[in-house]
């Protein structure tokens, strides 16, 4: 009888640990980047404007940094979210066009309507080797000092951005 | 109008679940014969709904119909008819109608099988497997429905995962499924016997064709996955330690314990309350797997897209099924009394040793596989925990038990003579020890673990061998192919299984141990040689499939000048879903396999990168596997079961034993 006993709570524990496992999600990798500053690049811009950019340009500011590419269909299903956001002016989202070319891209954006400030072309993808992107998209929110804070593997979620990235933003631009 | 005959066929299924699962187990308590008797017609009546919207499904797929969400996220105009229909179980709601209604077959075979059960047992037989499908009936229902209209229709589907587009996918699920579903048949026997209060060697003998048919399937079914993985990933590995593998790894090593140990049961009254325990894991082992894999709380090759609300029902089920049996049998199993006694050199002991190394063997893959969410949820750090480790921990528990494995059948019940049994072990002790030592000292490149793994299997193959020869000199009376056929099926059976496992030994030790593996930059006409084998790249070209493009490449294989095989190894890009594939080539051959996947184009040129394999012996890790099988096919085709299907007897051991060598003595006498 005891060892049946045993054997409840070794299944009740096992049963929390199920309980708890749903609620956290295995693909979330930490980010060796998070809490260092944001490494630095100088890319052309997308819409063939004379100057570069470069991440120094954003100092001061709270801001994300959306990786994309018009051949990537995640991007699209989080793109009109993107687009809503930046009509909120809450948060400035700068674009880096992966391995993209910049008729497709640009073409991409009018059809789909460009949420970005403004968009830098990466198509070697140098710059998103240093940023650790895993595939697209992946979404940086970067602070005042140019430190990165947070990293989204993956598509931005209504949930993800009520929940996560705005308050963090709120708290950062303090 | 078929997606909602789809919908009201599995309402009126969880309806008459719902009936089977209360009525009858209640009558069984309280002695309510009608009640009892509205089991069988309840199941049967389930079935035909359950079918009836599993054949709904599979038209939808048939005639392209997007209107339904699931049809069209999971298949595509221009995919061929066969995968269109392999489609269906494509996705977490398709796949979860194949569950319900291969459980819904099932239990309509227990309706049609088990005409001599008693009544009481029946109806709680299939109460129980009646409880088990309103739970899958209403997950689907509520949460997973295949049925759900897409509004605006979509004007084409989104296409199978390209994975998934192969003869593997038609074969690997429903096989897989059949095991897995099997044992709740082996687990609705068990909690039916607790319930009853009655658990006895006519329980065991019940239990066990359903037992043996089960772990063929889950046999089977795991052989079919790690062949289909082979050939498609493209870097020829045969098992990965994946989560869902080991998900169906865990209640295939409980199955095999449980059939060992219902044998126990049944021949010598031992082991009952550990054979219940055996038959409630197995099942609970299966139904987590199905949690593991739907709830997305591991990472795996073969996550569905996953809910949180599915996530909780399942486990919600899972608790409810598996907490509520571990009560019932910690509540019932003490009142259940002992077998017969035994010594410590018997085959009991030996069965019993056998039975606690697969489980340590169980709770190893269990540990590995759910440590990264233990240590997550604990906020330890996320980790990962790969082939190493399961290669370090599982192989040292897994060989004592290959080691008695071979002895178990040699060994006499109740009491063994240790002087015997060693001069019977003697000789396949030298043989196999020789064996072991001169091929691998032949071949160059000793290593100690081909040497461990031969030893194996010959330890194996000849003691089984001599369990026969010593069988037939002393069984029976008359010309040897009367003692033969004296023989019954599920000795053969086990004789064939056991045969399968060292032949499976043999395969996994000698690629384990000589494979080669090249990769290299080809250009055209460019050779390179493997083992004893010139591979000449003979470029690549493009070419069109049904729904997808390929560069297929021209790989010509010689030895010794002579050619022995032209593989085509292919690239794909599927256009629906733009996503590349790497199709190997593979010339199969009972010795050796030679595998081809291409890499990627280096230049313009026509130059690519390729991997080539030489891969001794493979295919005798699947041939082991369908030996078992058909070991286990046999030995639940034993004439004693189907004898007890006709017969509404309740035997006792004597009249039994009567009863076989009556028979066996007719068989002698046919044969003459």
């Amino acid at each position: 009888m005891r060892r049946g006993v045993l054997l409840l709570v070794l299944f009740a524990v096992l049963m929390g640990f199920f309980a708890v496992g749903l609620t956290l999600n295995p693909r979330e990798v930490p980010s060796p980047l998070i809490g260092k500053p944001a490494p630095v690049f100088s890319l052309p811009r997308l819409d063939g404007a004379v100057q570069t950019f470069a991440p120094q340009d954003m100092l001061g500011q709270v801001w994300l940094l959306n990786v994309w590419a018009s051949w990537c269909a995640p991007c699209r299903q989080e793109h009109s979210l993107l687009v809503e956001l930046s009509k909120t002016r809450l948060v400035p989202i700068l674009g880096l066009d992966y391995k993209d070319q910049r008729n497709d891209g640009l073409e991409w954006l009018h059809e789909a309507g460009d949420p970005y400030t403004l968009s830098v072309s990466d198509i070697q993808g140098r710059v998103s080797v240093d940023y650790g992107v895993y595939g697209v998209p992946e979404t940086f929110v970067i602070d005042k000092k140019g430190i990165i804070r947070f990293k989204q593997i993956g598509v931005i979620t209504q949930e993800i951005l009520q929940t996560t990235i705005l308050p963090l933003v709120k708290e950062l631009n303090g | 109008m078929i997606p909602e005959i789809g919908n009201i066929a599995l309402l009126l299924a969880l309806a008459l679940a719902v009936i089977q699962g209360t009525l009858p187990i209640v009558g069984a308590a309280r002695g309510n014969a009608t009640w009892m008797s509205l089991a069988r017609p309840a199941a049967e009546g389930q079935f035909v709904f359950i079918v009836l919207a599993f054949g709904s499904l599979i038209y939808l797929f048939v005639t392209n119909d997007f209107s339904v969400g699931y049809v069209a996220a999971n298949s595509n105009s221009s995919l061929p008819l066969r995968y269109r229909v392999a489609a269906v179980w494509g996705g977490h709601e398709g796949s979860l109608l194949l569950w319900t209604t291969i459980l819904s077959a099932w239990t309509f075979a227990v309706t049609r099988f088990s005409r001599g059960l008693p009544s009481e047992m029946l109806a709680r037989v299939l109460g129980v497997m009646g409880l088990i499908s309103t739970g899958f009936l209403s997950f689907m229902l509520l949460l997973s429905n295949p049925f759900v209209r897409l509004l605006p229709p979509a004007m084409d589907g989104r296409d199978l995962n390209p994975q998934l587009q192969d003869l593997g996918m038609i074969f690997h699920p429903p096989v897989l499924y059949m095991g897995y579903v099997g044992f709740s048949v082996a687990f609705a026997f068990a909690i039916a016997a607790l319930l009853g209060g009655k658990l006895d060697a006519a329980w065991a003998r019940w239990s066990r064709p359903w037992t043996t048919v089960a772990w063929m399937f889950l046999t089977l079914g795991i052989a079919l996955g790690s062949g289909w993985a082979y050939y498609m990933l493209g870097w020829g590995g045969w098992w990965f330690w994946d989560a869902v593998e080991n998900a169906s790894l865990m209640p295939w090593l409980v199955g095999t314990a449980l059939m060992h140990s219902l044998a126990v049961t049944e021949k010598r009254g031992s082991f009952k309350t550990w054979t219940v325990l055996l038959a409630i894991l197995a099942f609970s082992l299966s139904l987590m797997g199905t949690f593991l894999v739907r709830s997305g709380i591991l990472t795996s090759v073969h996550a569905f897209a996953t809910d949180p609300k599915r996530g909780i029902f399942i486990l919600g089920f899972l608790g409810v099924v598996c907490g509520g049996s571990l009560i019932l049998f910690v509540w019932r199993s003490p009142k259940v009394g002992l077998g017969g006694k035994f010594e410590l050199l018997s085959r009991e002991t030996l069965l019993l040793c056998n039975n606690l190394l697969l489980l340590v063997a169980t709770a190893v893959v269990f540990l590995g596989t759910l440590y990264p969410l233990f240590l997550d949820a604990l906020k330890l750090g996320k980790v990962s925990v790969g082939p190493p480790y399961f290669e370090t921990v599982f192989v040292p528990v897994i060989v004592p038990a290959l080691v008695l494995m071979a002895i178990g059948p040699m060994i006499r019940w109740k009491q063994a003579n240790l002087a015997e049994l060693a001069r019977k072990l003697m000789p396949s002790g030298i043989v196999s020890l020789a064996l072991a030592l001169l091929p691998p000292l032949f071949l160059g490149n000793w290593s100690g673990k081909v040497s461990m793994g031969i030893f194996l299997a010959a330890w194996i193959a000849t003691l089984t061998v001599a369990d026969l020869r010593s069988k037939i000199r002393s069984h029976g009376a008359g010309v040897p192919g009367a003692k033969l056929a004296s023989l019954s099926r599920s000795y053969y059976g086990m004789l064939l299984a056991h045969l399968g496992v060292a032949v499976f030994v043999i395969g996994v030790t000698l690629v384990k141990g000589y494979e080669t593996v090249k990769d290299v930059r080809m250009d055209i006409d460019d050779t390179v040689t493997v083992d004893a084998y010139i591979f000449t790249f003979k470029g690549a070209e493009q070419v069109r499939g049904p729904n997808y493009v390929a560069e297929r490449g021209l790989m010509e294989v010689n030895k010794d000048g002579k050619r022995v095989a032209t593989l085509r190894p292919e690239k794909r890009l599927y256009t629906a879903s733009r996503m590349p594939m790497t199709e190997a080539a593979i010339d199969v051959g009972l010795l050796r396999d030679l595998y081809v996947s291409l890499g990627n184009p280096i230049t313009t040129s026509g130059a690519w990168e390729v991997r080539i394999y030489y891969k001794p012996f493979v295919d005798w890790i699947w041939g082991g596997c369908i030996l078992m099988a058909l070991g286990g096919l046999l030995a639940a085709s034993d004439r004693r079961y189907r004898m007890r299907w006709r017969h509404r007897v309740e035997f006792d051991k004597t009249e039994r034993n009567a009863l076989i060598a009556a028979s066996q003595v007719a068989i002698v006498e046919a044969q003459r």
